[in-house]
């Protein structure tokens, strides 16, 4: 007997995880997991926990070993804790070809972190990422749901200050 | 349509228009090499391993996935087929261990095999391997995640055939692993197949784990104790050791599959409670004797009762898990006594519908037929945990369609989809059942009202085609189980279906056959004399009982104690130690166990299945029928000089076979049910405390799955009697209080308490009597 644990999806969250199941044929409604997995993470303030892994399987039927393979085969879903920001750099190809070996390390001395970790004030993780698909104007990176192309040094630096800024 | 034909490596073959090529190949004793691929599971063709040559396509196919057409001409074992094969081969074994002498699976491998068989001799691949952190996924199975060459086969296991997925894949490409993510222990009741289909040695059998090599093991046939199903297993054994048990296919009754519990209870065989010598007590003492003086001790106590006391005063009780030929033999020395108190219903309350029983209690249709039923009721069972490979066939029947519906006194945890799950008090299933019955328009005398629930379920069993409601257990031990029984059997005629009736132990169609109960002899002749029934038998002490096979905490009856504690003289049968029978036994015999004895067990489908002894007996242990025998002939009886057990067997055959019983009696008059008061205590046995030897197998008491010894109540109801959960409160009942720890089920009916039975905590409480409780102080 294990408890449900689907309360602990935010009350909104539910309505919108409803949204997206009425989407699919009612004996599908585990299709609405992805947007889900999305949800629970921007609630729990970008990654998810166990708790709501399991809170997001129980509210749509799932067994949760099933929602544990979706949310550990896509990169886009945090399962430990993260700074408050997201930083993923492109370092396939095209980008490399465009120099972001050079941005990697500049990113690296600003934030004072390698690839995979989180400043000491939680604000940034950073993290090297495969293709973002938008080859033609590397380098690229994400910040949190935003592209950066074209980048340089110097609009590196920018784009860091005005999120300190907002911060 | 028709069969085709379709030519393997030159050979002619016909082949099932869309099955797959390496079924084909199969039935027609040609070898595919594979990992992936398993008959009972669907196809995943992810490991490439059967790739074959098919005249016309291009590159090599899968066999697995490739399905058969017309003229097909496949070369199994040539040039391009044989590279490819190698190819895969190579490929596979990049990321596994070459270890094979430190690994558990080694000489049962099937990668070892077919890499032996198909791949090269020398490894060209010099970088570093991958590897896999191993998982704790409990008590029974290992896992050596490093070895996993993610064929998948545990997985789709869980999710196709168990019904309830906790095996799956983690992250993706180079870094996808298998496991449970959370290390916990499986909750499936049918774990340890992933044990025989995963090919390699990422999961093998913890206690069998280092114990010995495939090759030193010798391999036997048995049968499994635990459930009427009766499942085919081998034992394997070492130098005359049991060392593990493993499935014996058997399509009608365990396919390829075995319960937990069957094939981890041997693990009990080994206790430290194993008695080796039999025992009498002499002015309260034990003391170990041989043979000749124990059954002397036996004899003479028996006749000092008939003597004293007359023969009326001697009583035998007998649990399911004995063979046919020791519950013939001993009914036969209790009536040739002249005491005709012989029982094995030693959990049932209700017996007056004893005369209404056929011949033997069961399914009365095929295992098989029950996948094709469409619309089953299961009254009061914990399927999964009662009969758990039965539990897999009403998947597959709701898998392909069927809606089931379970009434149950407790709340159980199903893995397939139930339709209308009802979790009702006693009464209520009773109420409910009345209802069903009333909105199926049978007139039943008295007035039912029809829920809304009721209606329903009347609605979808109508509509069935082969409905089969089965009875469990806790209808068996219900106080009104005849009553439940005339209206399960009502229903099921007004729609034209069947009741199938689940009993406990793998034998309790063997004790009706064998005459095993106080009403009627072997073969079902009416009894000359009528005995009392084993409710009577515990609540009104007799003076002098034999034991066979039970522990007094396997007997469900009030009372059973106090009884055995105020008789003069108790012989136990027995296998193990057990405090309790210490306690009332004046001579203990030892008894063999499954293993290391003779016999036959009649199952569920009334099936006689005999089965030889694998082992020799411990110490100086003897096979229950020969030491019945030999009371017999001490106590100069007729007719116990049996050569062997077969002549036993075939005794009690010809007597079945020769008799025709009289028609059953009618069932008792469905009567109105009280509505219930108070509380109401529910005992169940849980999945491994039902018999001696699967209590004592330490693995499966370590698994989890027979929960807490608590008293558990709906959380509203704690918090009306002011209890918190964890609190320890005292439980009581008429003539008993215990103390228990207190937890709560918001699934429980408001006036129920579930108290597992199958603990010596908790034996002392009637089953399904009214129960108060209270804070302990
Ligand atoms: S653990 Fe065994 S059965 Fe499961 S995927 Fe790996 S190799 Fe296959
Ligand atoms: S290679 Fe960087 S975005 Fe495609
Ligand atoms: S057995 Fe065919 S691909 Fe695995």
């Amino acid at each position: 007997m294990q408890d449900n644990k689907s309360n602990l999806l935010e009350h909104e969250v539910r309505a919108e995880i409803d949204r997206w199941v009425a989407k699919y044929p009612p004996e599908h409604k585990q299709s609405a997991v992805l947007s889900a997995l999305h949800l629970a993470q921007d609630q729990n303030g970008g990654w998810i926990s166990q708790d709501l892994l399991d809170a997001v399987a129980d509210y749509l039927d799932m067994p949760r070993i099933a929602v544990y393979e979706v949310a550990t085969f896509y990169t886009m879903f945090d399962l430990k804790p993260v700074g408050k920001h997201k930083i993923g750099l492109c370092t396939n190809i095209s980008c490399q070809l465009q120099g972001s070996d050079k941005i990697a390390d500049h990113l690296k001395t600003c934030l004072g972190v390698d690839f995979g970790c989180t400043t000491n004030d939680g604000q940034f993780t950073l993290r090297e990422v495969e293709c973002l698909g938008a080859c033609r104007n590397g380098p690229v990176m994400h910040l949190d749901k935003t592209y950066h192309e074209n980048l340089t040094p110097e609009k590196i630096d920018e784009i860091l200050a005005a999120v300190e800024d907002q911060a | 349509m028709d069969k085709f034909n379709i030519e393997i490596d030159g050979k002619t073959i016909e082949a099932d228009p869309g099955s797959m090529l390496i079924e084909a190949a199969d039935n027609n004793g040609i070898h595919i090499p594979r990992f992936c691929y398993h008959k009972k599971l669907s196809v995943a063709a992810n490991c490439r391993m059967c790739l074959v040559e098919v005249e016309k396509a291009p590159k090599p196919l899968p066999a697995c996935a490739t399905p058969v057409t017309a003229g097909m001409i496949v070369r199994t074992r040539s040039k391009k087929a044989l590279e490819a094969q190698r190819a895969v081969m190579e490929f596979l074994l990049i990321n596994h261990p070459l270890d094979c002498p430190i690994c558990d699976q080694g000489g049962e491998c099937e990668l070892q095999d077919v890499a032996m068989g198909y791949g090269k001799d020398l490894s060209r691949y010099t970088e570093g391997k991958r590897t896999v952190k191993d998982k704790n996924i409990g008590p029974l199975i290992s896992t050596e995640m490093t070895r996993c060459i993610q064929c998948t086969r545990c997985v789709r296991f869980g999710e196709e055939v168990a019904g309830f997925r906790e095996m799956g894949g983690m992250n993706r490409g180079e870094h996808l692993e298998i496991g449970t993510y959370l290390d916990h222990n499986l909750q499936s009741e049918v774990s340890g197949n992933i044990i025989d289909l995963c090919p390699v040695g990422a999961l093998t059998s913890k206690p069998f784990r280092f114990k010995a090599r495939a090759w030193e093991l010798q391999q036997r046939p048995s049968i499994a104790p635990h459930d009427a199903l009766g499942s085919n297993i081998n034992v394997h054994l070492r130098r005359g050791e049991v060392m593990r048990v493993v499935p014996r296919d058997n399509e009608s009754i365990n396919e390829t599959w075995l319960s937990d519990r069957d094939r981890f209870a041997y693990t009990g065989l080994n206790s430290d409670d194993r008695l080796m010598q039999p025992m009498i007590k002499r002015k309260g003492v034990w003391e170990t004797v041989d043979w000749s003086l124990a059954l002397e001790q036996a004899a003479i106590g028996l006749k000092e009762i008939i003597n004293l006391e007359g023969a009326d005063e001697l009583a035998a009780l007998a649990s399911t898990q004995s063979t046919l030929e020791e519950l013939y033999l001993l009914q036969k020395i209790m009536r040739c006594l002249g005491s005709p108190h012989v029982d094995h219903r030693v959990r049932q309350i209700d017996f007056s519908c004893q005369d209404a029983m056929p011949l033997f209690p069961g399914l009365y249709q095929s295992i098989e037929q029950i996948e094709h039923a469409d619309q089953i009721l299961i009254l009061g069972s914990n399927i999964h945990h009662d009969m758990p490979l039965l539990a897999l066939r009403i998947r597959k029947a709701q898998v392909h369609g069927a809606k089931v519906h379970a009434i149950n006194p407790l709340p159980f945890t199903y893995h397939f989809d139930v339709q209308h799950d009802c979790v009702c008090d006693p009464q209520d299933m009773i109420i409910l059942l009345m209802g069903i019955a009333a909105a199926l328009n049978i007139s039943l005398g008295v007035e039912a009202s029809i829920s809304d629930t009721a209606k329903a379920i009347a609605t979808d069993l109508q509509s069935g085609k082969r409905v089969t409601i089965l009875l469990g257990v806790l209808v068996e031990h219900h106080p009104q189980s005849s009553l439940i029984r005339h209206l399960a059997k009502l229903i099921a005629d007004q729609c034209l279906g069947q009741v199938g009736l689940l009993t406990e132990g793998p034998n309790a169609a063997g004790a009706w056959l064998a005459g095993m109960v106080p009403h009627r002899q072997a073969a079902g002749k009416k009894a000359n004399k009528m005995g009392q029934d084993a409710a009577q038998l515990c609540e009104t002490p007799k003076k002098g009982y034999v034991l066979f096979n039970l522990e007094p905490l396997d007997i469900g009856q009030t009372n059973v104690m106090q009884t055995l504690k105020a008789a003069k003289f108790v012989i136990a049968l027995t296998s193990f130690k057990q405090a309790d029978l210490l306690d009332v036994a004046d001579v203990i015999l030892p008894i063999a166990p499954f293993t290391e004895t003779v016999g036959t067990f009649v199952n569920l489908t009334g099936l006689w299945q005999s089965f030889t002894a694998v082992s020799k007996p411990f110490g100086e242990v003897r096979p229950g029928w020969k030491v019945l025998r030999v009371l017999g002939n001490l106590l100069e009886l007729p007719g116990f000089d049996y050569e062997d057990a077969f002549a036993i067997r075939d005794e009690l055959k010809a007597q079945v076979d020769a008799f025709t019983p009289d028609a059953p009696a009618p069932l008792p008059a469905i009567t109105k049910p009280s509505a219930q008061e108070g509380l109401v205590r529910v005992g169940h046995w849980p999945i491994y405390r039902g018999d001696p030897l699967v209590r004592r197998a330490q693995p499966l008491q370590d698994s989890g799955l027979n929960g807490s010894v608590a008293a558990f109540v709906h959380p509203a109801l704690a918090v009306r009697l002011k209890l918190t959960v964890g609190q320890h409160v005292i439980v009581q009942q008429s003539h008993a209080h215990i103390q228990l720890p207190l937890q709560v089920d918001e699934r429980l009916p408001m006036n129920v308490v579930y108290i597992p039975a199958g603990y010596s905590e908790t034996a002392i409480l009637a089953d399904y009597a009214a129960v108060i409780l209270g804070a302990a102080t």
